[in-house]
């Protein structure tokens, strides 16, 4: 059997680039989407046999922002078990953030991590350089240089720009590399020492507030920017109404700016943190219910181009800790597009072409990089997702090393059972007893 | 002199059933009223907090503070002691804290020594929560940031309640709620950083008061109006209305950034003077949770004059604190026979 020639049959074929939903037979060849509807007799020889059916067949999905944390805090995830993650919750591409220790300012630390990915030989694992040098908002980082060893982009995220004046320049500056700068938005006088969302809840529980104007002045800013310099930026993610508000209304305008939420966002409200659980302190904050509302409208009008899965692991160590000394984080990646299926397809806010292209294709398109598509000749980066298999979500049975997740104990409508890389079956899910007998 | 009643005259309250004490804002008014009832009953019996009655004896009460207390460390040991249990002192500086361990753990090495209570403090909110999830022991929650304090929450209202009807219930037909159903409480200063303010407003609720959040708008968030409660900027606005006024502290350490322009022009605004209480009701009673800024929340003359409560609130902070450890050991005792039963 040739390893990277698969027939994926049966399955309903979601394309969203090429406006493709309906049953259709797909052929991978030499890392290739080879062809669509391939009559019996064309097919190469040799190839894998996957059934498919009742299942739906979507590029693989694309991930804007990953923290890795390999190398500097491998405590908290690798690059191995992170792409493992990856892969299981059916991405072939991630976007890794620079929170790493050296940080992904320099070209060796930029190769340092595409060294690692390569031998670990999983996702596809493209680096997002530092925007500053050091991270310290007050010089740009070698952004050509970075560029050259392999940068997809560039930003200071985690940790947002506070520096109006850089931002600026940067967006100008990086035009000649037609390369996207990420910002996440959030002034950091506003938001100092905040734990959750600023609001009825917070106030009741004492626990000092995250105020949305600390984010939607971010985002103001952004779009300003933006406008001002036509330079390619990306905000993200956002969560508040003021954000959703601000980039609807120049999008309407014609200017050219993307956003990204994460699902934990477009899932559950501050009220969780009742709980005082630190598996619920994560970044953007669970806001009101009005906001998490306001949100999956803004998906399923496409105010929201993206949804980011807002993996940030962090050490089972650190997070078992009090509200104030948890640190912001979750691991997500294995649980994002189940999410999604649950709290938007199942409640018919976005129809599944509509989730894939948030998870795949546009992300793809704002990072500028492939993927995203089942067009002939793309790569064939392919996730295969079971829109009927529930399951409970047990963070400590994730291959993430983080076990810290807001959707702990949920049961989630869907689930990935395959994921191929380049037409390698990288990722199947095998069914447990416990699957089984349910 | 009428003899004290002997420890086997205090019924358990039915309407009690909890374990831990963590919180204010998810107890009933019919719980509230059974740990006052009961704290007043062992102030009788213990003559007013002096003398001891062996009820707990044999049980262990720790003490674990991981933020710096006085009053309220010694009010929940000599609780404790007035009614025959051991207590342990644990403090954060120069333990295993500064070493890295999480609360967590240090909460449950001290339980694996034998404690029956663990008494916690603690900067930051749900501290008690965590532990009351983790512990197998009786938590109370002896302020958690600036999210609740319940037992000052308790001794205020139980201040209140004896300035109103007398301390023996039992002889007094008045009803307790009929007390407060009329009644206005203003909660005056650093709202924002206060876990006494959040106790005692929600107690006051739930027994029918009518709470008024006073202070400046950087320290008394507007959201209070949506959950509710009447905030005014000017004391001098609502001190005529007022029953009770209590005036807590400017927490200037919990402060990041100074939320009004100077001491002297918050004391101007609103430190309770003699002035001030001249436009009051006769009959008002000022309150203050201590430590006191003196000149800053209230000036001298007033807090040691006719109308200041602050010794007494001092003197129940005992009884409520016997009465909780009481109930909770009870409540826990209760319910484990109950498991043990259903095995």
């Amino acid at each position: 059997m040739n390893d990277s020639t698969w027939v994926l049959d049966g399955g309903r074929l979601i394309d969203p680039a090429n406006g493709i939903d309906r049953i259709a037979r797909l052929v991978l060849h030499e890392g290739k989407v080879h062809s669509i509807d391939t009559p019996d007799g064309d097919l190469p020889p040799d190839a894998g046999r996957l059934d498919v059916s009742g299942k739906i067949v979507a590029p693989g999905l694309v991930d804007l922002a990953t923290e890795l944390r390999e190398p500097g805090s491998e405590e908290d995830e690798t690059i191995q078990t992170g792409s493992n993650a990856a892969l299981a919750g059916g991405y072939t591409t991630v976007l890794c953030c620079s929170s790493t220790k050296p940080l992904m300012d320099s070209a060796a630390s930029v190769q340092l991590v595409r060294q690692i990915a390569q031998r670990v030989d999983g996702v596809r694992v493209l680096p997002i350089a530092c925007l500053s040098k050091g991270r310290q908002a007050e010089q740009m980082a070698e952004l050509g240089i970075l560029a050259a060893a392999g940068a997809a982009g560039f930003s200071d995220t985690p940790r947002p720009m506070p520096n109006d004046a850089l931002l600026k320049r940067a967006l100008d500056y990086c035009r000649m590399f037609d390369l996207p700068i990420f910002d996440r938005p959030e002034v950091p006088e506003l938001a100092d020492g905040g734990v959750m969302h600023d609001g009825q809840i917070g106030l009741i529980l004492g626990l000092k507030g995250l105020p949305t104007e600390a984010e939607d002045l971010a985002v103001a800013r952004d779009v300003r920017l933006a406008e001002a310099t036509k330079g390619r930026l990306h905000v993200g993610p956002v969560s508040t109404m003021g954000s959703i508000d601000m980039i609807g209304r120049v999008k309407s305008r014609g200017i050219r700016i993307s956003a990204s939420v994460c699902p934990h966002n477009l899932f559950g409200s501050d009220e969780l943190l009742r709980s005082y659980d630190s598996r619920y302190k994560v970044h953007p904050p669970m806001r009101s219910p009005s906001h998490v509302e306001a949100l999956r409208n803004a998906v399923a009008e496409g105010v929201i181009d993206a949804i980011e899965s807002g993996h940030m692991p962090r050490a089972q160590e650190k997070k078992a800790n009090d509200l104030d000394l948890a640190p912001f984080g979750a691991s997500a990646l294995e649980t994002t597009l189940a999410a999604i299926a649950t709290d938007l397809v199942e409640t018919k806010i976005l129809n599944w072409s509509r989730a894939i292209e948030c998870l795949s294709t546009a992300p793809a398109r704002i990072a500028g990089v492939e993927g995203g598509t089942l067009s002939v000749g793309a790569n064939a980066d392919v996730t295969v997702i079971d829109p009927s298999n529930a399951w409970s979500v047990e963070a400590k049975e994730f291959r993430s090393r983080c076990h810290s997740s807001p959707m702990t104990g949920r049961t989630l409508s869907a689930r990935v059972t395959h994921t191929l890389v380049g037409g390698r079956l990288k990722f199947e899910l095998h069914p447990t007893a416990a699957d089984a007998a349910s | 002199m009428d003899a004290s009643p002997s420890p086997d005259q205090l019924s358990f309250p039915a309407a009690w059933r909890h374990p831990h004490l963590l919180d204010l804002e998810r107890l009933s008014a019919a719980e509230i009223l059974a740990v006052l009832r009961t704290a007043d009953q062992l102030k009788t019996m213990t003559e007013g907090c002096r003398r001891k009655v062996p009820l707990l004896t044999g049980k262990t009460c720790a003490n674990l503070f991981f933020e710096n207390s006085t009053r309220t460390r010694n009010s929940f040991s000599l609780a404790a002691k007035r009614l025959g249990a051991d207590t342990v002192e644990f403090s954060s500086s120069g333990s295993s804290v500064a070493k890295g361990e999480t609360f967590v753990d240090t909460a449950k090495t001290i339980e694996a020594m034998g404690v029956d209570w663990v008494v916690t403090r603690h900067s930051t909110p749900g501290t008690p929560h965590l532990l009351a999830r983790e512990l197998d022991c009786c938590v109370l929650n002896a302020g958690d940031g600036p999210h609740e304090h319940p037992t000052q929450g308790l001794l205020d209202m139980l201040t209140i309640l004896q300035h109103r009807i007398g301390s023996d219930w039992k002889n007094d037909a008045a009803d307790p709620e009929k007390v407060f159903a009329g009644m206005t409480v203003a909660l005056v200063g650093d709202i924002a950083h206060s876990r006494t303010a959040r106790s005692n407003l929600w107690g006051l609720r739930k027994l029918g008061a009518h709470v008024i959040i006073c202070g400046p708008p950087t320290l008394v968030s507007h959201r209070w109006e949506e959950l509710g409660f009447e905030v005014a900027h000017r004391l001098d606005e609502i001190v005529h209305r007022c029953d009770v006024l209590n005036l807590l502290r400017i927490q200037f350490e919990r402060q990041k950034a100074r939320p009004f322009p100077s001491v002297y022009e918050y004391a101007a605004l609103y430190a309770m003077n003699g002035e001030r209480l001249r436009h009051a009701k006769d009959d008002i009673l000022i309150m203050a949770p201590g430590p006191i800024n003196r000149g800053v929340e209230i000036t001298p003359e007033v807090a040691d004059g006719p109308h200041s409560v602050i010794l007494e609130q001092v003197t129940n902070g005992i009884a409520v604190r016997m009465a909780s450890l009481w109930l909770l050991a009870n409540a826990k005792e209760n319910a484990d026979a109950s498991a043990e039963n259903l095995s």
